[in-house]
């Protein structure tokens, strides 16, 4: 998993999770690790975003579901889930997928910016798309994704 | 911050050890603030090591310590399972150092209170000096512990209380040797323990408050009543001193009674979940109690259950635990779809937690509520008391409490969430936020004087027609404005010079439509509200009549469209509501063309009423009738049109008024030399003999209720006669 050394210099790892059939990935670099969410309380009043908070080690963290947040139908409940820990100044996040992935490094040549005609919701939390054999995986901008402001538009 | 190195090398000793030695903290951490006044004289041979530790650093080893508190449950959970364990014991050591482990670590945390007094000596002999008065400050209990964070936020209300003793507090020495009194006036400010709280006591053996003063100030800003100061004792009076806006201080002196008075400390001090009280005052001095948390981080918590999710209610805000319910004999009441209990006599109103946590959509079901029997968590905010029906209680734990992450920030419902032993994640309840739900403007709870009964007498209430014209809209207008609800065979009404009439009561009565496109009458029955203006009946019609509420009225919006005063939220539906004087006005202006001897020939008249739909709806009777209206807003206001130089022939003015109310007003108009021979009349939501006496001899000539126009019309009729005559 580790890239060709150093002969292609633009190689980029991502943390790949599965949501709705769709391969999404997350910077490397951003992704503090990848959790099975245990334990999620709910949290009466917020945004639909939020899917609750739950205890990562002693530490409370605000999980947000993907689904939600990309305005996709809701998961069928008792269906397995994953979290993908982030920490955004200073405060932990659990971006809920359906599947974890691989980790992938992908060359830059591979790299597409969003197509066009991408429904503008995930064009606004998207960077960009990847082909890969087979599949198209697209790059989630984790600070768009974590963007407050936003909020509750999706479900509107 | 500072920390002893004893604390954390303690902490750290005890971890592996196995005998926790005596703490040898006892002398070493007072040291460190001490302040040469300081009772007890501590030595200073043992003077503690310290090390400067960042607060990242003990805040992330009190995280660190916490999940080792949470796998410790964890571990303890799985050994209980199993019968025989060698694991038993030494997980039973683990847990034991894991408390202490704790216990130091929060203790790290912890300053001595004297850190908080340092300046307050030299403060002290300044006032000293400025005041001409000789202070004496005695400070004990300083070796008192509590959190840094909740030593800083005491700071300010403690400085400010001490200058309030020195200054107003203590005599001069001229007086107190009138008084029979030592020529040293003395300060003494006390710190100690109690349970999961640090009380302070400040105390000066001055002359204490002047209830005479409070009281007059308390009656002057409209806090109070008369008949109820009547009833209450001399502390009771004192404690005014706590609202908001009190300052009995008239002269703006340097050192205190800068406008912030010790309603900032009240607040300042209930922010961290404390609370300050007068304990007594007397010729020979005063006594306030500050009772604060020893800390902001770890506090005591009440874990209640609403719709199968669990959350924290801090304990410092629970006043009591109720059972509600027609088994425990507290039987859940309904005014109209609020809930409320009867508890020793009083009423209490009842918030429905999972409604209003969004966890159910229901509006509480009177049946449910009175059959099942529930838990009402009587909390207190401030004076404001109320009860919150949960399902499940289950324990008081001690919390640690965390923030909550930035895109929870804007639910105001909650102020934290914490981590509870079994490793859930559960939100704080925040009180203050709760409160506000149950009485949405502050000042309103500040005037209520926690008596639910009161706030009930307090809220007037109006009785409206509900009913729709034209639109699917509801309308509305005050009950008491119509004089009689007809329903006339549409066969009845006549066309008559261009506008429709019916006969009605041996005369005929013009119709006016609501709606601008006069719909086709349909057969049958045509319902009318009869308005009556100087015994000249109208009518208006209108497409059907819906309900007669009894609401506390309040207007939302202002409306521009025309016929129509503004919109209120009556049983949770908008309604507008109608300005009956411009559908009606036109013809009874003209019925006044025809009467002139009712018409009041442009006298000036003022308004004082607080409530822009009082002085919407009254000015364009008033207006109709021939006076050239004047409206204020507030006695204030009023006044100030005195001192422009104003002048009226008469003066209509509600009682009730925020700040000010009419009868203080009337007694500084009666006692003007200008406006003093004006005549009054006093308007009031709800009467009773008492009140109407007051009126009385505050000066107003008589005393109408705010709905009843033919009263009032007549009352100023008879003003005038007098002064007609006198004139």
């Amino acid at each position: 998993m580790s890239p060709d050394d150093t002969q292609e210099q633009t190689v980029q790892g991502f943390v790949t999770v599965t949501t709705a059939g769709q391969l999404f990935g997350l910077g490397l670099d951003r992704v503090r690790d990848v959790f099975v969410p245990q334990g999620l309380s709910a949290v009466p009043l917020a945004p639909p975003e939020v899917a609750g908070l739950l205890n990562l080690r002693g530490r409370i963290v605000t999980a947000l579901d993907l689904r939600r947040r990309l305005g996709l139908p809701p998961r069928d409940s008792g269906k397995p889930m994953i979290a993908v820990g982030i920490e955004d100044r200073g405060e932990l996040y659990g971006l809920i997928a359906d599947r974890a992935g691989d980790v992938l490094w992908l060359k830059a040549s591979s790299f597409e910016n969003n197509p066009v005609n991408l429904d503008p919701r995930w064009a606004q939390v998207c960077a960009g798309v990847y082909r890969l054999d087979g599949d198209i995986m697209v790059v989630l901008d984790i600070d768009k994704v974590l963007d407050f402001s936003q909020f509750g538009a999706a479900a509107a | 911050m500072q920390a002893t190195l004893d604390e954390l090398e303690r902490a750290w000793r005890e971890a592996p050890g196995p005998d926790p030695e005596p703490a040898p903290s006892e002398t070493s951490v007072a040291a460190e603030g001490e302040t040469a006044t300081e009772a007890g004289g501590r030595s200073l041979v043992a003077r503690a090591q310290t090390v400067r530790v960042s607060v990242d650093t003990l805040e992330h080893l009190m995280t660190t310590v916490s999940e080792l508190v949470l796998t410790r449950n964890q571990l303890l959970d799985i050994v209980r399972r199993t019968d025989e364990s060698e694991f038993k014991t030494p997980l039973q050591r683990l847990s034991n150092v894991t408390m202490e482990l704790q216990e130091g670590v929060m203790k790290a945390r912890m300053q001595p209170i004297a850190n908080a007094w340092q300046k307050l000596p030299r403060l002290v002999r300044e006032l000293s000096l400025h005041l001409g008065k000789k202070i004496e400050l005695d400070m004990s209990g300083g070796e008192t512990e509590l959190d840094r964070q909740v030593l800083e936020m005491i700071k300010d209300p403690l400085t400010h209380m001490i200058r309030n003793a020195a200054d107003h507090g203590l005599e001069d020495p001229i007086d107190r040797a009138r008084a029979g009194k030592a020529p040293l006036g003395r300060i003494a400010l006390s710190a100690y323990q109690q349970g999961g709280y640090i009380v302070i006591e400040v105390h000066d053996d001055g002359r204490g408050l002047d209830v005479q003063k409070i009281r007059a100030k308390a009656l002057e800003t409209g806090l109070t009543t008369l008949a109820e100061l009547d009833r209450m004792s001399d502390l009771d009076i004192c404690k005014f001193i706590f609202k908001p806006g009190f300052s009995t201080a008239s002269g703006v002196s340097e050192i205190s009674g800068r406008g912030v008075g010790m309603d900032v400390v009240r607040n300042n001090i209930e922010l961290i979940g404390g609370t300050v009280e007068l304990r007594s005052t007397s010729p020979d001095g005063s006594t306030f109690l500050i009772k604060i948390p020893l800390t902001l981080a770890i506090m005591a918590a009440l874990i209640v259950e609403v719709a199968g999710e669990r959350f924290a209610i801090p304990q410092f805000s629970v006043v009591e635990l109720v059972r509600a319910g027609e088994a425990a004999g507290h039987p859940v009441e309904m005014i109209n779809d609020t809930a409320v209990l009867r508890l020793r006599d009083k009423l209490l109103p009842l918030i429905d937690f999972a409604q209003l946590l969004g966890l159910k959509a229901t509006s509480p079901n009177p049946d449910l509520l009175r059959d099942t029997a529930l838990t009402a968590v009587v909390i207190q905010v401030g004076t404001n008391l109320f009860g919150v029906l949960v399902d499940k209680v289950f324990r008081t734990e001690e919390i640690v409490v965390k923030p909550l992450s930035s895109v929870l920030r804007h639910v105001t419902m909650f102020s934290g969430n914490t981590i509870l032993g079994d490793g859930s994640v559960i939100m704080i309840i925040d009180p203050n936020a709760v409160g506000a739900r149950v009485s949405p403007v502050d000042a309103e709870a500040e005037l209520a004087h926690a008596t639910v009964d009161k706030a009930e007498a307090n809220e007037a209430r109006t009785a409206l027609l509900l009913f729709r014209a034209g639109s699917q809209t509801l309308k509305a207008v005050p009950l008491s404005l119509i004089t009689r609800l007809e329903e006339i065979s549409v066969e009845a009404i006549e066309r008559c010079n261009g506008g429709d009439v019916v006969q009605y009561r041996g005369a005929l009565m013009p119709l006016v439509y609501m709606q601008t496109e006069r719909a086709p009458l349909p057969k049958g029955v045509q319902p009318v509200l009869v308005f009556t203006e100087a015994r000249h009946p109208a009518g208006l019609a209108i497409d059907e009549i819906v309900d007669i509420v009894e609401e506390p009225l309040s207007i939302d919006l202002q409306a521009d469209t025309p016929g129509v005063i503004g919109a209120a939220i009556v049983r949770d539906q908008a309604v507008e509501m109608i300005d009956v004087s411009h559908y009606l006005g036109e013809i009874f202006d003209r019925h006044r063309a025809r009467g002139p001897e009712e018409t009041a020939r442009g006298l000036k008249l003022l308004l004082v009423d607080d409530s822009q739909f009082f002085r919407d709806m009254l000015a364009p009777l008033l207006t109709a009738a021939g006076y050239e209206v004047t409206l204020a807003a507030s006695a204030a206001e009023a006044l100030a049109l005195k001192d422009k130089g104003e002048r009226f022939d008469l003066i209509v003015s509600d009682i009730d008024m925020p700040g000010m109310d009419g009868i203080d007003m009337a007694k500084r108009i009666k006692a003007d030399t200008e406006w003093g021979d004006v005549p009054m009349v006093a308007l009031s939501s709800y009467s009773n003999p008492r009140l109407i006496e007051k009126c009385h001899t505050a000066g107003f000539e008589s005393y109408v209720g705010k709905f009843d126009r033919h009263s009032l019309m007549h009352a100023l009729q008879e003003c005038l006669k007098g002064w007609g005559e006198a004139a």
